[in-house]
């Protein structure tokens, strides 16, 4: 909008006395258009926190391969991916790469793509501190009874590094959730960018701004609870 | 039998095993003490390879194990050990400790290793604790439990490295026991050990360890009443 049409709307809105400070009656009608934003949200973090996550399990294996090119390439991967702004790297999936390839990619799949390898960068060296943090021993104790590598990393390992950086875990998959709003700039129409579509329709900000700020501050509200209750469901052995 | 030419073991430039050569007989129960740092838990961590030795052959069975094409988690499904920290999987019960080899890696059916496994509980006392997690029991319980778990894959050798070092002085007989009786099985068994008492007893023959070479190799009778090199003799007089 223009600052013209701008000052124009709310000397209107004014003079019509229609300046009531938040009153969400105002947005009413459009509140299950925003909510289904909160839908699109979800989906698109579970995606990206799903396939990141897994990527990062890969990634931290790489790095405490004794294999060198293996851990090159993650570590080359982890400063790349930390080393520039999210925004760009979803600018480039989504403006950049379809000349390459000629597929319009679309927001959503352009979005997990990118949140999914960016989010991998960091959870790979939580990961990799959390293995590094399980005692020798019982990689050894593994060992001896026989276990191959993968069983043992599935199995005895990562288990016990799981449970010790979970609340970095849920850390990166907050940063996730509240991240993902960056697709609004791509044109998928998630919570932030139904809020904006409300806020530009009716000249009104704070209202629809302030609504979808609580709708993501109850999701993750919803996301720290989830985690607690994981959290201890996972100490019960302690 | 295990079977041990010149292995040699060196951390950077420090020389931990000097050129060691030796054999342990099936049924033989042999204990290896000697001061501390004169290489008896590097010795006994190269027979299962968890050192790689920098020299020399460790056969087991007259499989040559230092051959780096050997498949060495197949070899050391024969060769149970135990550790002075127990080293229990602290995210799974008694039980799941117990079968989670058999299962995952002889591909035993859960039943029978369930079956196999309360038995072992059983010889140890420790049944009523199959459904409880490590961190609930005593060091001596843990130390107990870890040792079926090492039976529970139905081994020909045993490792024992320091297995009550770690434990409260009244803990350590409850452990000591179970190996006694384990020892009259006529399972082969090393046993990094500073219990003098208990390897006089249960051993067939002592190795003492000193500097990285075996300074001697003698029954316990003939080694704990006339020891013939001077360092054993210091060795025994500050022990005993």
């Amino acid at each position: 909008m223009s600052p013209l049409l701008f000052e124009a709307a709310s000397r209107n809105s004014y003079i019509l006395g229609q300046t009531t400070f938040l009153d969400f009656s105002k947005i009413a009608p459009n509140i299950p258009y925003i909510l289904s934003g909160a839908l699109v949200t979800l989906q698109f973090t579970i995606l990206s926190a799903v396939f990141g996550f897994s990527l990062a399990i890969v990634l931290s294996i790489f790095k405490i391969s004794k294999f060198k090119p293996l851990r090159w390439f993650a570590d080359i991967y982890t400063s790349v991916f930390r080393g520039t702004p999210l925004i760009l790297q979803l600018a480039l999936v989504y403006f950049a790469t379809p000349q390459l390839i000629g597929y319009a990619i679309p927001p959503l799949q352009a979005g997990v793509i990118t949140f999914a390898l960016n989010s991998a960068a960091y959870s790979s060296e939580t990961i990799r501190g959390g293995i590094l943090a399980v005692d020798k021993g019982q990689r050894e104790a593994a060992q001896t009874l026989g276990v191959k590598y993968p069983m043992m990393m599935k199995d005895i390992i990562l288990p016990q590094a799981f449970k010790n950086i979970l609340p970095a875990l849920v850390n990166d998959s907050i940063a996730l959730l509240k991240d993902s709003a960056l697709v609004s700039t791509v044109g998928a129409l998630d919570l932030m960018r139904r809020g904006q579509v409300v806020a530009a329709e009716k000249f009104i900000y704070f209202e629809p701004l302030i609504f979808v700020g609580i709708v993501y501050y109850v999701l993750v509200m919803g996301l720290t609870f989830f985690a607690q209750n994981l959290e201890t469901r996972m100490r019960r052995s302690d | 039998m295990i079977r041990v030419e010149f292995l040699t073991k060196s951390f950077g430039k420090l020389d931990v095993l000097k050129d060691i050569s030796t054999e342990i007989k099936d049924g033989e129960v042999i204990a290896i003490i000697g001061p501390s740092g004169s290489g008896k838990s590097t010795f006994l961590r190269c027979l299962n390879l968890l050192e790689v030795p920098t020299r020399g052959r460790v056969y087991i069975d007259e499989i040559e194990v230092t051959d780096p094409k050997v498949d060495i988690q197949k070899v050391r499904q024969n060769v149970g050990m135990v550790f002075q920290h127990f080293n229990l999987f602290p995210h799974k019960t008694v039980l799941q400790n117990l079968t989670y080899a058999p299962v995952c890696v002889k591909g035993l059916s859960k039943q029978a290793a369930e079956a196999k496994a309360m038995e072992l509980l059983e010889r140890v006392g420790l049944e009523e604790k199959a459904d409880v997690f490590p961190s609930r029991l005593s060091g001596g319980q843990k130390q107990r439990v870890a040792i079926v778990r090492a039976l529970a894959m139905e081994p020909a050798y045993m490792l024992f490295d320091e297995p009550t070092s770690a434990l409260d002085p009244e803990m350590v007989k409850e452990v000591l026991d179970v190996m006694k009786n384990l020892a009259k099985t006529g399972i082969t068994m090393a046993i990094v050990t500073h219990e003098m008492g208990f390897a006089r007893d249960v051993a067939d023959r002592v190795l003492f360890l000193d500097s990285g070479t075996v300074a001697e190799d003698a029954p316990p009778d003939v080694f704990f009443s006339t020891p013939k090199s001077a360092r054993a003799q210091q060795f025994l007089e500050k022990v005993l």
